[in-house]
């Protein structure tokens, strides 16, 4: 029953509520969904007035938010992919000049740069494997917990509402000598943050400890799109606690782990704050912000600054391709939302 | 949803109570960490106890007597608020549209602000950089909003979007039925449904401006409108603390503190806004 009202529900976004001649026939379930797809589907052919008038509505209601985003990224994007083409540093402005390609070649036969980008896709995909387990956890443990759940989530939410870089003081300081309490219990005699392995390890425990609830968070509204009715049936049909996670909560939760994943992977390649922070990108672990940044303010070097700018861009966009096109990641509002 | 399936027993709780301890050490152990840095005197800050030996209030009266510190605690709350009700609002309008009506476009919007999303904020520091120095925005409140926006609205879109589509819209049309105007069916039934994802995007758009280090740090150069997380991480360098460990913690326990009031206070809403019971119909 439950399952059937769910499939009900998302059909039912897609269809405009107020077009003509449509209110009558969605109070019966089956025959309702047939008559208001048919309806969307031949009113496509010809516009009616209904739809029309929707169309205006919809495109106002976006527009603001539209022109906000493209005034503020959409020039600068370009300006930047100019930038990257030209010799320019602003201790020598004179010096300014197109070079092609040239800032390219430069970055990616640079040592720096591919430490740097190895340093990102480890601090990636660790942080965020271990968040999906993590988050899963917490979010079930949100989720499902009998006593104390408002003391449970309040804590969890911690974590993600704090300032990062408040975050990173409180870890930075943990891990050094001395005045640390981890410092003096893990690692004595030792400065951890100053060197390369263990200080990798701290960035990516202080991203985990950071994102984790978010993570958590996202997967919860999934969790809470599994049916109650659903899992009962299956504990009744003989399923224990791991097969009603696998078989039952897992699909129905896929499009939210998805995006959860997707947006994670894309953040925590960003990573800025924290090695900003906890290490300023010593001992060679900058990531590709913490590298771009020296380039861009420390440096003043705009081209090469940029050049790396647009390179973690399209670094970023390869990764989203891939979530696409591997996963079926699906965008909200697209049509092809894989609910099922 | 609290009992599902079986009775309570007393193991079943001491269970969950076990795992919530962890849930609560997990998560709170840095920030008492970092409470207890800014109340520990000069002498103590360096002994690597997690409990001060002796307390002092002395980090917090230094910070709280500097301008540099109060003026970037009015900007970052300032910037926040107003970047934030200009997000939600932008964000609900379009993310209606997105899961509710049918116009060309759809995918051209959904695709850019899914673009600005992973876009990467480094990316747009060099460019905003230069022309915010042109326009006269740079080191301005407008300056700051306006990125904090423009990197929120995909976020309030993609939260409201997915919240507006599991919002039972029969409701309204059910209202109509029943004699309701639109306007009525509106305001007495959608919009109390639609009120706590609003209310939870809100919230997560604040956290999102009120964390954010990068623009704060690469498009202010002054107290005018450098926010806590920049200004904090400033004391580093300054002269005027010999120790600065435990003037930043104080600094991060002041701007901590807020966030953990409005969790405490606002969890409910923002939990209930997330796992809504609107779907269950």
């Amino acid at each position: 029953m439950s399952k059937e009202r769910l499939s009900e529900d998302q059909a039912s976004p897609g269809s405009p509520a107020d077009a003509p001649g449509q209110a009558e026939v969605t109070s019966a379930n089956g025959s309702g969904r047939g008559g208001r797809a048919g309806g969307g589907r031949s009113g496509r052919r010809t516009l009616t007035e209904g739809q029309r008038s929707e169309r205006r509505l919809a495109l106002l209601l976006c527009a603001p938010a539209a022109l906000v985003m493209i005034a503020v990224t959409g020039w600068p994007i370009i300006y930047s992919i100019w930038l990257s083409l030209q010799r320019y540093d602003l201790r020598f402005p004179a010096d300014q000049e197109f070079v092609g390609l040239a800032n390219y070649v430069e970055v990616l036969t640079s040592s720096y740069w591919w430490t740097s980008f190895g340093v990102t896709l480890l601090i990636t995909v660790v942080s965020v494997a271990i968040e999906l387990v993590l988050g899963m956890a917490l979010a079930l443990i949100m989720h499902r917990t009998i006593v104390g759940r408002g003391l449970v989530r309040t804590s969890a939410l911690v974590p993600y509402g704090i300032v990062t870089v408040v975050a990173a003081f409180s870890w930075r300081y943990a891990w050094t000598p001395d005045t640390g309490y981890l410092a003096n219990l893990f690692a004595p005699g030792s400065a951890p943050l100053t060197d390369q392995a263990s200080a990798l390890a701290i960035i990516t425990l202080a991203e985990v400890w950071k994102t984790t609830p978010f993570m958590a968070l996202l997967l919860m509204a999934g969790l809470a799109l599994v049916p109650d009715d659903l899992l009962k049936a299956a504990s009744m049909d003989g399923a224990g606690p791991w097969q009603r996670f696998i078989k039952v909560m897992v699909p129905v939760m896929k499009p939210a782990i998805l995006v959860a994943l997707l947006f994670r992977t894309l953040d925590a390649f960003r990573i800025f704050d924290n090695i900003y922070v906890l290490t300023s990108g010593a001992q060679d672990t900058s990531s590709v912000s913490i590298l771009a940044n020296t380039n861009l303010i420390q440096a003043l070097n705009l081209g090469i600054g940029s050049t790396m700018s647009v390179l973690i861009f399209l670094s970023v966009a390869l990764i989203a391709f891939v979530f696409v096109k591997l996963f079926g990641t699906a965008a909200p509002g697209s049509d092809t939302e894989g609910r099922r | 949803m609290a009992a599902f399936g079986g009775t309570d027993t007393r193991a079943r709780k001491l269970r969950w109570s076990l795992l919530n301890t962890l849930v609560v050490v997990y998560a709170l152990v840095p920030v008492l960490w970092i409470m207890s840095l800014s109340f520990k005197t000069p002498a103590t800050l360096n002994d690597g106890n997690f409990i001060p030996r002796e307390w002092t209030l002395e980090n917090y009266r230094s910070i709280l007597s500097t301008t540099e510190f109060l003026r970037a605690l009015v900007n970052s709350i300032g910037i926040a608020l107003i970047a934030t009700a200009i997000a939600v609002v932008l964000g609900t309008m379009a993310a209606y549209a997105i899961a509710r009506l049918q116009f060309p476009g759809k995918r051209l919007l959904v695709g850019v602000s899914l673009l600005i999303a992973m876009f990467p904020q480094i990316s747009l520091v060099s460019p905003l950089f230069e022309i915010e120095r042109t326009l006269g925005l740079f080191d301005t409140w407008p300056g700051l909003i306006l990125p904090y926006i423009t990197f929120s609205l995909p976020l309030a879109i993609y939260t409201l979007s997915a919240f507006f589509r599991e919002i039972p819209w029969e409701l309204e049309k059910a209202a109509k039925m029943d004699g309701a105007t639109p306007g009525q069916a509106f305001l007495k039934v959608i919009a109390p449904l639609a009120a706590p994802g609003v209310f939870t995007t809100a919230i997560l758009v604040f956290i999102f401006c009120w964390n954010d280090f990068l623009f704060a740090l690469t498009l202010t150069s002054t107290e005018r409108s450098r926010t806590v997380p920049v200004a904090l991480s400033f004391f580093t360098g300054d002269s005027q603390f010999q120790d600065p460990t435990g003037s930043i913690s104080a600094a991060a326990v002041v701007i901590t503190v807020p966030i953990i009031v409005a969790v405490l206070f606002f969890q409910r809403r923002i939990v209930a806004g997330l796992t809504s019971g609107a779907v269950k119909g």
